[in-house]
């Protein structure tokens, strides 16, 4: 009982940053209707930029924790961002309008470049940081198992549960939003009614790359250590996540997302750890073998 | 006329500097975080480190470069514009009708027959070209599925997997020869693959690519972790050679070895040469094959399928087995590949079948034109000579390699041989222009 309550939490808090990428996939999927495969990649970045931010912070002596993540977040949502806009810019807008593949390829190989700048610019060996948001609380203990919340677990899914409601907001209600929407549904029919598109789609990748940026700071925070490989594991898991909710879909991502973390922690507590990769990917396909277009996803209707 | 069109193009010198400059602000936030500043371990602590220099240059570079490529752009535009107006009779030159590339195949077919013979002392050249026909035979395969059917499968990897391991297994544990293995792990790779497609008939697109990745996933971890059968992350080792009809390439002992039996003196080269040989037959049996199921009815239904699937229904045909059979077929080939690729190398291990071989693979049937049988086989060279040629400056080959996909994919998002000659034509004059 105490293990699974133990799992729980340890699921929801990988569940919450597999969600926060997620809508990133989903968002770009809906708007240009690619998987961008940088997108794991632009989280390690982000994750880079943490680490780089929290050293820095320490040689200032700033040791406030509130304010050195509130500065880490800040500076790596920024500068990400325009990781996420270049990439857009760069490797996918010269290819809108071709084939269906020829963005895809382009991610992959924006992929694979984004990993090996990183690698050559920023060391190819793990960088542990110095612990930031230490200890938490113990819930309960039974037979000697104590079930605990950590504090960066609590922060994980406070900063998701507000993002979510953020973005949701504004999505929902802000003329962005609508402009987004709106893209999604028909492009040529956007841009006719006086919207930039482009500009729209690039927003988009923005905050694709925001929330990935948040992601990339939290697991920082949470495991205190990265890599330049980070990326593909993350990407692949988050992009599941996507299509199980039903790609397109906001809250089908989050849902995806926190269906992923809790599969994964309880695999690995009760079946196997090995196999937990296995039992996510089982449960996709079986997932999408009684509902082809995801939990949440709206059936795609072809008229013909 | 084209005089007008010119002067709309020019673009002022401020511009262009304002231009480079906004690319230049660009590449500073790009670079800061990346170039400009890093971490160093330093007795169990990170430390920061600055590179501004290395910044600064980086900065100037893309400005210059900037300036210098959009310069070139413009130019290169004015000048195609012009030429267009003036020629816009005589457009429309078929590339792939024009007997050229009939001919380009022949060449390049003699070229890889040839090519042992010139450079049999040079064991890297050899070496080199087996990897990229290994690639040219993963790369038919592949689009079968992908290029044929227009099933995105990004896990193909998992098939080349089979074939490798199934042979690995059979070879070590019961002793089986090359020969003997290799229908039966191309039989077991087929079978993998109508395991993969059984499930996802009904997906399309990308969670169809998706599926396929996660299958991939899985089919590697299952390897990784599975000690008994597979040796877990070791892999299998010592995996016998294939030997010429019995033949074993071996300096010369009791049994009949190749080089005692036909009279020549034992050389290393002789099983390179050999292997060479053997992957070129096995890639042009592969050609020969998926060029002549293109013409049989189910080939069509593949080629039909990619086009409309609900056109496909509506005439009556089973998408239920075109599918399985894109996959199995595909499959198949790909567990070939496989077993050549344990054959050859000796050692099997997963680190060999990761996602991003997967993504090669893809690479080259995309990127040489998907259905081009003759764009595999281009795209194939480039990739696996890239990063060949790129061994002096070692640590910069992926990155090189990462970017070359990009900008083929700008400069060609059709593929280097985009044109798709189609299987059937409606009337002779009638050009199918995708």
């Amino acid at each position: 009982m105490a293990l699974a309550l133990q799992q729980l939490i340890n699921g929801l808090t990988l569940g919450a940053v597999y969600g926060l990428i997620a809508i990133g996939y989903t968002m770009v999927y809906g708007i240009i209707g690619m998987i961008n495969f940088a997108h794991g990649d632009i989280y390690m970045v982000s994750a880079f930029i943490a680490v780089t931010v929290f050293t820095l912070l320490a040689t200032f002596g700033i040791s406030s924790i509130p304010l050195s993540l509130l500065l880490v977040l800040l500076v790596a949502v920024l500068f990400t961002s325009v990781y996420g806009w270049t990439v857009e810019r760069t490797a996918y807008r010269p290819l809108r309008g071709s084939t269906r593949l020829a963005p895809l390829i382009s991610a992959i190989g924006m992929s694979i470049f984004l990993q090996n700048m990183v690698q050559l610019t920023q060391g190819a060996r793990v960088k542990p940081i110095a612990p930031v948001l230490v200890g938490g609380i113990d819930l309960l203990t039974v037979d000697g198992f104590t079930v605990r919340l950590a504090y960066s677990q609590i922060l994980i899914v406070l900063v998701t549960i507000a993002l979510m409601a953020g973005f949701t907001w504004l999505i929902t209600r802000t003329s962005f939003g609508r402009q987004q929407r709106s893209c999604e549904q028909d492009r040529t029919m956007t841009a006719l009614l006086g919207i930039n598109v482009d500009r729209t789609i690039s927003l988009t990748f923005m905050l694709g790359a925001a929330l990935a940026a948040v992601a990339g700071v939290m697991v920082t925070v949470y495991y205190g250590v990265v890599d330049f490989f980070i990326g593909f594991v993350a990407g692949i898991k988050a992009f599941t996540a996507a299509v199980l909710g039903g790609i397109g879909s906001l809250p089908g991502a989050m849902l995806g997302g926190l269906l992923i973390g809790l599969i994964e922690a309880f695999w690995a507590a009760y079946l196997s750890a090995e196999y937990k990769d296995v039992a996510t990917f089982s449960i996709l396909i079986l997932v999408l073998m009684f509902r082809p277009s995801g939990l949440l996803g709206r059936p795609e209707v072809e008229k013909v | 006329m084209s005089a007008l069109v010119l002067a709309h193009h020019r673009i002022s010198p401020t511009e262009r500097l304002k231009d480079a400059a906004a690319v230049a602000f660009i590449a500073l936030l790009l670079g800061i975080p990346m170039i400009g500043l890093t971490t160093i371990d330093q007795g169990g602590a990170l430390r920061i480190a600055t590179r501004w220099p290395a910044l600064l240059a980086f900065i100037a570079a893309c400005f210059v470069g900037r300036l210098l490529l959009r310069y070139g752009f413009d130019q290169l535009r004015a000048r195609k514009l012009a030429r267009e107006q003036a020629a816009a009779a005589v457009r429309d030159r078929n590339l792939a009708a024009s007997p050229l590339l009939t001919w380009v195949g022949w060449g390049a077919l003699g070229v890889s027959l040839a090519l042992p013979i010139v450079f049999t002392d040079n064991r890297y050249v050899v070496d080199t070209a087996t990897t990229v026909l290994i690639y040219v035979m993963l790369g038919w395969g592949l689009n079968v599925v992908v290029g044929l059917a227009g099933l995105l499968d990004l896990g193909y990897v998992a098939f080349y997997a089979v074939g490798a391991y199934t042979y690995g297994v059979l070879a070590t544990q019961l002793g089986w020869t090359f020969w003997q293995a290799l229908p039966v792990a191309g039989a077991m790779a087929a079978s993998f693959g109508i395991i993969l497609g059984w499930p996802t008939l009904r997906l399309r697109g990308d969670y169809l690519a998706i599926v396929t990745l996660g299958f991939g996933e899985i089919i590697r971890v299952i390897l990784v972790n599975w000690t008994e059968l597979s040796g877990g992350p070791n892999g299998i080792t010592s995996i016998p050679r294939p030997s010429f009809f019995g033949l074993p390439f071996k300096p010369p002992g009791d049994d009949p070895t190749f080089a005692s039996f036909f009279g020549l003196e034992y050389s290393p080269s002789h099983r390179i040469v050999f292997l060479y040989y053997l992957i070129l037959a096995l890639a042009l049996l592969t050609n020969l094959f998926v060029s002549r199921m293109r013409k049989l009815p189910i080939g069509r239904a593949w080629e039909a399928m990619r086009e409309d699937e609900i056109a496909c229904k509506a005439m009556g045909i089973n998408a239920r087995n075109v599918k399985l059979s894109a996959f199995a077929i595909g499959a198949m080939l790909g567990g070939f590949a496989g077993v050549f690729f344990a054959a050859r190398q000796g050692f099997i291990s997963p680190e060999s079948f990761t996602f991003n071989e997967s993504a090669i693979i893809l690479a080259i049937v995309v990127l040489g034109g998907m259905g081009s049988q003759l764009g595999v086989v281009l795209a194939s060279l480039v990739l696996v000579l890239l990063p060949e040629l790129g061994r002096d400056f070692a640590e910069y080959r992926m990155l090189l390699f990462g970017t070359a996909m990009i900008l083929i994919m700008i400069w060609k998002p059709g593929g280097i041989l985009a044109h798709r000659e189609p299987t059937l034509r409606y009337l002779a004059t009638t050009g199918d222009k995708r």
